[in-house]
């Protein structure tokens, strides 16, 4: 009981270092990610936009209900939400609580994406090139191109090999300006970030210390309590399987003992356990006959009350002992019909 | 109890190198951004202070800001600061001591950033390559005013068509640097001093005080650990009696609605025990849609 204490103890003060442990691999798993994916910016005029806007924004999307798959806790909120009142009444502020510390921890893996690609530079760089001011980075004095020829030449901004267009402005000084913007982008998104939770970390001691910590204490406890429900569970089943597996063998050999009509060997008194064991099944075609009836007729999920050890030898079905009460004998005769 | 005791004892006296190894991790994880973020200068007149001043400062904010949330002591002085008095007065040079012992651990991978900066020298260069002084370098010096200001934001760009061989913007480049450079040692030289200074002359002030406020502080913070672990081990019996009351209620229903016999008192023992007098397959249907229909009180009187 000690060691399960303490191994309780230990999973309970480590749940949440499990649980962030699982955020920063999330979050390094996005960086990997990032720098794994082969970007291709297409270099067309429509296409871009949609290209470099959709890598900025769908794998945070993904990441993030990733990161709710990833956690264990979320059917258990499920389950609190949806559970029928009964006699225990339903507490929104846990449900709160809990939703929130999940969405926080699902959370960072999007944001660190949406960092690494704004600090990168690619993903903007391809979005806007065609926005470029060429006004005041290039020269706009280019009567014989027109605005779609204008748009064609600046997609072709992050594709430096088929880039024809130095005239109008050079490839180096689109490049550093789109990255400069996206980097600028990229640094005041992590301050925001981190103020963000700076605030909502520092701001809670400050205005609802005891309805967090009475909410963090009962989420807990639903956690506990499911965990420990399954554990009984499990138990009450191996118990369950046990009795009935051995009630299925001492049915079978008073079967076996009842088809064959023949006394059954008395037990020497000094037969030991091994003997007990053998549940008075001791010959080859016995046991063939117990799996086949295991396989084929499996017994019913139904526990009767043990069967009293017999005097004569005789485990004859049917046969009330005679030395019995009245209730034994009502129950041998249910006996009977199984 | 004795196992308790010991893990209770290594986690007071590594509350402060946990935190310690927090702070280190921090600064190392300042440089390897720096290394990492790939520097590049706009080169364009007005854009340049912005871009290098912003990446000198801005980073440097959020390292703080990070320091600060992954402290726990943070959480623990703020919620000593906010408490009501109650039964228990407040020391403020308790929380004073916890607040400047946190501002110093958060302080360390901010200032490792902005002395690595500065040593690099791509920031400064970045930064102030408009601003100096186009008569002291042969090649920006009879430029006209604009083209001089176009020509030197171009400086921290090497591989610019118009200033890939000038050596003019290797003269202004080494200059900048020098300052940059000279700038991080003399920062670094004065944190190490006053660092130093304040370790050595602190026990000539307040020893005594000073004693107290960190023993106090050690105590707030075991103390809040204390009371995790209790309610923990609280929420778990809680929940087992909670159970068991369960098991117990279901057996008494199932008693008084079957007609199956009750149980005499030699048969119980062994298996029957964790069985519980649940031995049937609609029995245990019922109980497992009981606990989800209808979960028990959280009471266990």
């Amino acid at each position: 009981m000690d060691k399960f204490r303490m191994i309780f103890q230990f999973f309970q003060s480590n749940q949440e270092s499990f649980m962030n442990g699982i955020c920063g691999i999330m979050a390094l798993a996005s960086t990997q990610m990032y720098s794994a994916f082969d970007f291709n910016c297409p270099c067309l005029p429509h296409y871009n936009l949609a290209y470099g806007l959709g890598i900025l924004l769908v794998p945070p999307f993904i990441l993030f209900l990733l990161g709710f798959v990833l956690n264990n806790n979320i059917s258990m909120l499920a389950e609190e939400w949806r559970r029928p009142q009964g006699q225990r009444g339903k507490d929104p502020s846990v449900l709160r609580y809990m939703f929130c510390s999940m969405a926080q921890r699902a959370m960072i893996a999007p944001a660190v994406w949406v960092s690494v690609t704004l600090l990168d530079g690619k993903c903007i760089t391809c979005a806007f090139c065609t926005s470029v001011p060429v006004d005041t980075l290039g020269n706009a004095s280019q009567p014989h191109l027109s605005q779609g020829e204008i748009q064609r030449v600046l997609a072709r901004i992050p594709c430096k090999e088929i880039y024809n267009g130095q005239q109008l402005i050079a490839n180096e000084v689109a490049v550093r300006y789109l990255r400069c913007i996206s980097q600028a982008l990229g640094w005041c998104f992590v301050l925001l970030m981190t103020t963000l939770a700076f605030l909502v970390r520092s701001l809670r001691p400050c205005f609802s210390q005891a309805a967090f910590l009475k909410s963090r204490y009962w989420s807990h406890y639903i956690d506990i309590e499911r965990k420990l429900f399954d554990e009984t569970c499990t138990e009450h089943a191996r118990s369950f399987a046990k009795v009935c597996i051995q009630q299925f063998f001492e049915g079978m050999s008073t079967d076996l003992v009842a088809a064959r009509c023949h006394l059954p060997r008395k037990a020497p008194a000094d037969a030991g356990e091994a003997a007990e064991k053998l549940l008075g099944i001791t010959d080859q075609g016995t046991m063939n006959m117990a799996l086949k009836s295991w396989h084929r007729c499996k017994p019913p999920l139904h526990l009767h009350p043990p069967a009293l050890p017999t005097g004569n030898g005789w485990a004859g079905q049917g046969q009330p002992p005679t030395h019995t009460s009245a209730p034994r004998r009502e129950t041998a005769a249910y006996y009977s019909w199984v | 109890m004795d196992r308790f005791r010991m893990i209770f004892q290594y986690f007071q006296s590594n509350s402060e190198s946990v935190m310690n190894g927090i702070c280190g991790l921090l600064a190392l994880a300042s440089v390897k951004m720096y290394t990492s973020f790939d520097f590049s200068c706009p080169c364009l007149p007005q854009y340049n202070v912005a871009y290098g001043l912003g990446i000198m400062f801005i980073p440097p904010i959020i390292l703080f800001l990070c320091g600060l949330i992954l402290n726990r002591q943070s959480l623990v002085m703020l919620e000593e600061w906010r408490r009501p008095a109650g039964h228990r007065k407040k020391d403020l040079a308790v929380i004073r001591y916890m607040c400047s012992s946190i501002m110093q651990r958060a302080m360390v991978a901010p200032v490792v950033w902005i002395i690595v900066t500065l040593l690099d020298g791509k920031c400064l260069i970045c930064a102030f390559s408009g601003s100096v002084d186009p008569e002291r370098f042969v090649g920006f010096a009879n430029v006209s005013t604009v083209q001089v200001q176009q020509l030197l934001a171009k400086v921290p760009c090497k591989d610019d068509e118009l200033m890939k061989n000038n050596t003019s913007r290797k003269a202004v480049s080494r200059y900048l640097r020098c300052w940059s450079q000279a700038l991080g040692w003399s920062i670094l030289l004065i944190l190490i001093i006053a660092a130093f200074l304040a370790r050595w002359l602190r026990p000539c002030f307040n020893q005594a005080t000073l004693l107290q406020a960190r023993h106090w502080s050690n105590y707030i913070d075991m103390e809040q650990k204390i009371f995790e672990e209790t309610c923990c081990e609280h929420s778990r019996l809680f929940a087992h009696k909670c159970i068991l009351h369960f098991f117990e209620s279901m057996r008494h229903e199932i008693k008084l609605h079957s007609f199956s016999l009750p149980r005499e008192g030699e048969e119980a023992e062994g298996e029957e025990d964790l069985l519980r007098g649940i031995t049937d397959q609609d029995q245990v249907n019922k109980l497992l849609k009981t606990w989800y229909y209808e979960k028990p009180p959280l009471d266990v009187s």
